[in-house]
């Protein structure tokens, strides 16, 4: 075999049909699978949101039983942040980190492919629980015990399906981390990197301090559960407060996860469609790097209400309000890019400025749940609900889809149809604030989260939501609509699609970029 | 003179808006304040809605006539810039000034809401899967203990009746206090983690198995304040509503003695029955 193989020569020749997705090591491949494969849960998500909403349509218990009910919010968490936002920034990182920097590949070509195929294990374990005794886990997606010790086989399957999302992820941040600083292009110093790899860098030291954490959490919840330990169990001299700390440890670091590779496609966009340089590139970089290591020392302001000594509350309120002073940095910056440029509004462009408002939108009702008073009041309410899909969805997510009308030129070699995703903005941007904005009032006026059912004075305001929950949700099928007509053909991309684009991939690359590409490393000066 | 003109308004506006919370309560907004530190919460948050206002309408009234002035299609050329040390300074400081703006009255609530000392009522709240337990152990009252369980009936919930007004708020057996007293509630929980909340009083405290947390509040006004469970419990977390009854001391003394009343009724037929079946034997 081994002389066949030498006589064929290598690299050129790969596997065809289902071996070439199962053993690919090229980063395009595997970029492409953690993309889809994210896309896909991003629906089965949606689904189960659509299921939620559906219940809160109107009062009164009506599709969902109470205990199913909270099934689907806790793996409507679990998968939207799993399975869906943190492969989906892995699966750009594969395709943009090497075509970005001007490396041919990723450092760790089969690690890659391992991180990858560890995910499909993990959502099959997470989506079969529904079908098991007892039901998919029911305790919130951040699976407080006692309560998580409560459930059945469900919770097991979820614990083991977190943990090798877990696994996936750290082996995928190592592999980041040693491309970024190991396979640069000549002359492309740390401070020359386009802000989506430094976005990037971050964001994979993150994942690789906080990622053992929540395995640490995690086991300990299962030795709690299977046996007999009382980690958190107070009668056996545990203490239940204590997985609270360990997960936020994770939990909050968890969120500017999801969010600063955002940051770093943002800054690529909003630059390129203003046809100016972006203001402020050591300072955004500075900001990330601040944020990143704000973000370990917030943990508690989830938990200001599990009772903290005076010292502790006040501690943690003026740290959380401190990460909106390099996140308004980074807002300013923007704006400032923008100022005096020639603005075009492509698709792209278009969700990065939506990207801002909406986020704006989500920082400032963080600032208002930073603050300790207040947040005793909307803590554990629809106000917390809006506040983080303000942050997630109108922030990851429309970074996300920015991010890939972006380079879908560069990926295909086609455009994407033009009209089309301006309707996927114009109709996501409507919806997304119909089903969510409304949950600001519904917060405040006191309606707790998580709850199957809800008293009278609620009703109009979950209908609205629910409208538009469902409007969002629908306009979705667009996306995957537009994604496909782009990949099976359309106008021809040229190299340089963008006219204000800078970066090597649009600079040395031709479109659709090449199976290989970077195979001798351009010379950035 | 521009910064200063605009520090006058934005400080307008924040007067304007802890103003305006005084009066208004919807369904858009905080319920009430019935007690002092539910009335700080609501005006801090006042406050800090109006200051993000502010920030909100600069930042992208900025952007907004970018947008439309430096675009393509109007023929804008884009300018070069891209660093400006001073600016740059300026808008790191100013947010600075704003947080400690915003967290120096909230420093101050803090402190008043951990302050449970010198109560003259103590009640312990115990949440259990799904209703919670009330005793109270200090003060007047002393010795009541009751459940409190959700009244609304299950037809309703089912949408086989039409629904109450209190549909889901409301319990059979209320937490009575009186007005005029600081009542300093202790809460715990018997399985897994409650949370006891009531909106208007500005009190929300995790309920924790094997520990004891507290807080406290003080009503003018009688009336009933509605809340509920606020952390995930289980299958019947949205079902375990926390009713405070709050009636006029002299009310309250009588609700008082008719509690205690029965409970030595029970005590006695308790007794009776146990010394029947002794005699039995």
């Amino acid at each position: 075999m081994a002389v066949i193989q030498d006589v064929h020569g290598h690299a050129h020749d790969h596997p065809t049909g289902i071996m070439r997705w199962l053993t690919t090591t090229n980063h395009k491949d595997i970029g492409t699978l953690y993309l889809c494969f994210s896309l896909a849960m991003l629906f089965v998500g949606g689904f189960l949101a659509m299921g939620i909403r559906a219940e809160l349509f109107m009062p009164g218990i009506q599709i969902l039983e109470p205990e199913v009910f909270n099934s689907f919010t806790t793996l409507h968490g679990l998968i939207m942040v799993f399975g869906a936002v943190m492969p989906a920034w892995v699966g750009f990182a594969n395709w943009q980190i090497p075509l970005m920097i001007g490396a041919p590949d990723m450092a760790f070509a089969r690690l890659n492919n391992w991180s990858f195929w560890l995910l499909p294990i993990a959502a099959l374990l997470l989506i079969t629980s529904f079908f098991v005794p007892g039901g998919a886990a029911a305790g919130g997606w951040t699976f407080y015990p006692p309560l998580s010790t409560q459930g059945g086989m469900g919770t097991d399957m979820m614990l083991f399906a977190v943990h090798v999302f877990g696994m996936s992820s750290i082996m995928g941040s190592i592999n980041i981390i040693t491309t970024i600083l190991n396979m640069r292009a000549p002359g492309l110093t740390l401070m020359k990197m386009p802000m989506f790899v430094w976005g990037w860098l971050i964001t994979a030291y993150l994942l690789v301090l906080v990622m053992p954490v929540l395995a640490g959490a995690v086991t300990m919840v299962l030795t709690d559960r299977n046996f007999g330990t009382s980690f958190f169990n107070a009668a056996g001299g545990g203490d239940p407060v204590m997985f609270q700390h360990i997960f936020w440890f994770f939990g909050h670091p968890e969120v500017y996860i999801m969010i600063l590779p955002a940051f770093g496609v943002i800054s690529e966009v909003i630059a390129t469609f203003s046809r100016k340089p972006l203001f402020g590139y050591t300072s955004m970089v500075y900001a990330i790097a601040a944020i990143a290591l704000l973000s370990c020392f917030v943990w508690a302001h989830h938990m200001f209400t599990a009772g903290m000594p005076v010292t502790g509350q006040l501690f943690f309120m003026y740290a959380t309000m401190l990460i909106g002073v390099p996140t308004g940095v980074k807002v300013f910056n923007w704006t400032a890019t923008m100022w005096r440029g020639s603005m075009t509004f492509e698709t792209p462009m278009l969700f990065a400025i939506g990207f801002i408002v909406l986020f704006v939108i989500g920082g400032f009702s963080g600032v208002v749940c930073a603050v300790v008073p207040i947040d005793v009041q909307v803590q554990d309410t629809y106000y917390v609900i809006a506040h983080f899909h303000y942050v997630l969805v109108s922030g990851a997510l429309f970074a996300l889809f920015s991010g890939a009308y972006y380079w879908l030129p560069k990926w295909t070699g086609h455009m994407y149809d033009e009209t089309l995703g301006k309707w996927h903005f114009w109709l996501s941007m409507i919806f997304f604030n119909m089903a969510f904005f409304v949950q600001h009032f519904l917060g405040l006026a006191g309606m707790p989260r998580r709850i199957p059912d809800y008293a009278l004075q609620f009703a109009d305001f979950n209908m609205i939501s629910s409208i538009g929950a469902f409007g969002f949700g629908l306009t979705q099928l667009l996306f995957v609509y537009i994604v496909i007509k782009c990949v099976r053909g359309g106008e021809k991309a040229a190299d340089k699609t963008w006219e204000g684009a800078t970066t090597l991939e649009w600079t040395h690359l031709p479109s659709p970029a090449p199976y290989h590409s970077f195979e001798t490393p351009p010379v950035v000066k | 003179m521009k910064v200063g003109k605009l520090m006058a308004s934005l400080s307008s506006l924040v007067v304007l808006g802890s103003y305006s919370g005084l009066a208004i309560s919807s369904k858009y907004n905080l319920p009430e304040p019935q007690t002092p530190i539910a009335q700080e919460i609501y005006d801090q948050h006042m406050m800090v809605l109006w200051i993000c206002l502010a920030i909100f309408i600069g930042v992208f009234g900025v952007m907004g006539y970018s947008i439309v002035k430096h675009r393509k299609s109007v023929g804008y050329k884009a300018a070069n810039f891209h660093e400006n040390m001073a600016v740059e300074v300026i808008w790191t400081i100013i947010p600075v000034l704003i947080l400690i703006a915003i967290s120096w009255p909230a420093t101050k609530t803090v402190i008043a809401m951990k302050d449970t000392s010198e109560a003259d009522i103590t009640i312990k709240a115990t949440g259990y899967q799904w209703m919670w337990g009330y005793d109270y152990i200090q003060g007047e009252g002393e010795g009541i203990s009751f459940y409190s369980q959700l009244s609304t009936p299950q037809d309703q919930i089912r949408n086989q009746a039409p629904k109450g007004e209190d549909y889901l708020l409301e319990v059979d057996n209320r937490v009575v206090v009186p007005t005029g007293k600081k009542i300093r509630i202790l809460m715990t929980a018997n399985d897994v983690i409650h949370a006891w909340w009531v909106p208007a009083l500005g009190v929300k405290q995790d309920a924790i198995p094997g520990f004891i947390r507290d807080a406290w509040f003080k009503v003018e006004k009688p009336g009933i304040y509605r809340g509920q469970c606020a952390e995930l419990c289980g299958k019947e977390h949205g079902f375990m509503p926390v009713i405070v009854e709050v009636m006029e001391q002299e009310k309250y003394s009588q609700w008082v003695a008719g509690k205690q009343k029965t409970a030595s009724a029970a005590a006695i037929v308790n007794t009776a029955l146990v010394e029947n079946e002794a005699s039995k034997n």
